[in-house]
């Protein structure tokens, strides 16, 4: 292995390319753990934003006008600010006003840290568009079925839960797919608030190095990897969905 | 399009291209060319360069600049620069002059011209709450630091004291972190901190480390514009001469630097 490694800083030497997060071991270990940051990180804003997307979608459909206004609130609020703004916010603004603990090095630090903040600005963030993309899903379902359910004496949640929700599933899975691949591309903005994932480290050893170039055609090739996994993921599970003769 | 129109666009467009390799060959040309100097300059680095009230770059580093401007007999144009685009700016040819506070190093070097001598120096410190009682570096170790994407010390730091780094894109952002307790200490350069302790709103701060890593500023050019760097040689070693930087440094209310007395008396 560390031949391997070695052969980058030969490279390096004769050809001027140069990766340091290949041979330089402490390099190459806050690349691997930016690479992890940003793995940890997309999946936990993955997860909270379609959860929060089932739950918005259900409050939509409440029969009480103040949950669904509530539900559209937070929809225009975080549809309609910039994602970078609102990490800004959550950060600088709300973690400031939160009290203070006690932390372990004799001082005193804001409750939530800039990883918290990155998680829940950016769940909330594309957990208001998956709340529009479960809402077309969940309209989409003929309205005859949803009778039908009724008529059988399935409860208001169990027809959402068992009927509505597998079969806008459905549906949503392509526009589903295209914001899940934005939001795992957005968690580069959390190199803002010094959450220390790809971009970030990225540009602390091109600072370090100045070797820009090349950490931009890795970064971007990185991130085109990360991404594609998530799709061939996601076409995966559409396809499995998939109901022959029904659309 | 008809043959005449692309022979007139290849024309031109060779025409263009010509113009080009001319203005690379010497900015001096061209900044006279244009009536002004555009300088990259640092905009949240109190007391080297930082907006007033207005708006308006000024602090030691844009004195510095209007006095190069005067020799070449230009108008100065300010550009603020962060360190993490300090070089490309200046190798993409969006400013013509880097006084920005760098560190003069070798890698560096490799990709922007640094005119010897150097105007200035200073080292790394970092600004802490009194009530913690840093004394050492090694008391930095496992605790969360402060920084400045793109700063050179934030590696060392990390890797020789084992503190985390937390680097923010500017230093507001750095000090309002520091202030909400989100880090132990912000790492910066020391003549920066001494001007934030003198600062009432920091006085439960300090700067009570030894500074490390004491090393020279380098203001820099493009790679191959010879002329400009000798230019600028000349410029220095007359600010040092003078006691420019001296009186700059008292202007703008910093102790004088043994690094700036040292150099005045070289040249005297």
């Amino acid at each position: 292995m560390e031949f391997f490694f070695d052969w980058f800083r030969v490279l390096n030497q004769e050809m001027g390319i140069n990766l340091p997060f290949l041979y330089d071991s402490y390099d190459r270990n806050r690349m691997f753990n930016g690479f992890l940051t940003t793995i940890w990180l997309s999946l936990i804003c993955l997860f909270f934003s379609i959860i929060i997307g089932i739950i918005g979608a259900w409050l939509q459909a409440s029969s009480l006008k103040m949950t669904r206004r509530i539900v559209n609130g937070y929809i225009q609020l975080f549809r309609n600010t910039p994602p970078l703004v609102q990490l800004y916010f959550f950060y600088f603004a709300i973690g400031t006003l939160l009290p203070r603990v006690d932390n372990d090095w004799g001082g005193q630090s804001p409750l939530l840290g800039s990883f918290a903040w990155a998680a829940i600005s950016l769940s909330f963030f594309a957990g208001a568009f998956n709340v529009e993309i479960f809402r077309s899903g969940i309209e989409a379902v003929p309205k005859a079925t949803v009778e039908a359910a009724e008529a059988l004496g399935f409860s208001k949640l169990q027809i959402y839960k068992d009927i509505t929700l597998p079969l806008a599933f459905r549906v949503v899975l392509p526009a589903l797919n295209n914001n899940l691949v934005n939001l795992v591309k957005t968690t580069t903005l959390a190199y803002a608030i010094a959450v220390p994932e790809m971009l970030y480290e990225a540009n602390q050893i091109w600072s370090d190095n100045v070797n820009v170039t090349e950490m931009m055609i890795f970064l971007l090739l990185a991130y085109f990897a990360l991404v594609g996994v998530l799709v061939a993921g996601m076409n995966r599970w559409e396809r499995s969905m998939k109901i022959p003769g029904y659309g | 399009m008809s043959l005449k129109k692309i022979k007139l666009l290849a024309t031109a467009l060779i025409a263009s291209n010509m113009g080009v390799a001319a203005v690379s060959a010497d900015v001096l040309d061209t900044i006279k060319e244009r009536g002004t100097l555009i300088v990259g300059v640092k905009a949240d680095y109190q007391p080297y360069g930082f907006l007033d009230t207005t708006g308006a770059v000024i602090g030691i580093e844009p004195d510095l600049a209007a006095d190069v401007a005067a020799k070449l007999g230009v108008e100065v144009e300010f550009v603020p620069v962060v360190s993490s685009n300090r070089m490309q700016f200046l190798e993409q040819g969006k400013i013509d002059l880097m006084i920005a506070t760098m560190t003069d190093k070798p890698d560096r070097r490799e990709v922007v011209l640094i005119p010897d001598p150097n105007y200035y120096s200073s080292g790394t410190n970092v600004l802490s709450l009194k009530s913690l009682g840093f004394t050492e570096w090694e008391d930095l170790r496992g605790k969360p630091v402060c920084g400045i994407q793109g700063a050179f010390y934030n590696k060392a730091t990390s890797q020789n004291f084992g503190a985390e780094i937390v680097a923010f894109t500017g230093t507001a952002e750095a000090y309002s972190a520091l202030a909400a307790g989100n880090c132990a200490a912000f790492v910066y350069d020391d003549s920066a901190i001494v001007a934030k302790t003198n600062d009432p709103e920091w006085a439960d701060y300090e700067m009570a480390l030894p500074t490390i890593d004491d090393a020279p500023w380098g203001l820099a050019v493009q790679l191959g514009e010879d002329n400009f760097a000798a230019l600028m040689s000349e410029m220095i070693i007359d600010w040092h001469q003078s006691g420019r930087i001296l009186e700059l440094e008292t202007k703008w209310g910093v102790a004088n630097t043994p690094f700036a007395i040292a150099m005045n008396e070289k040249y005297n």
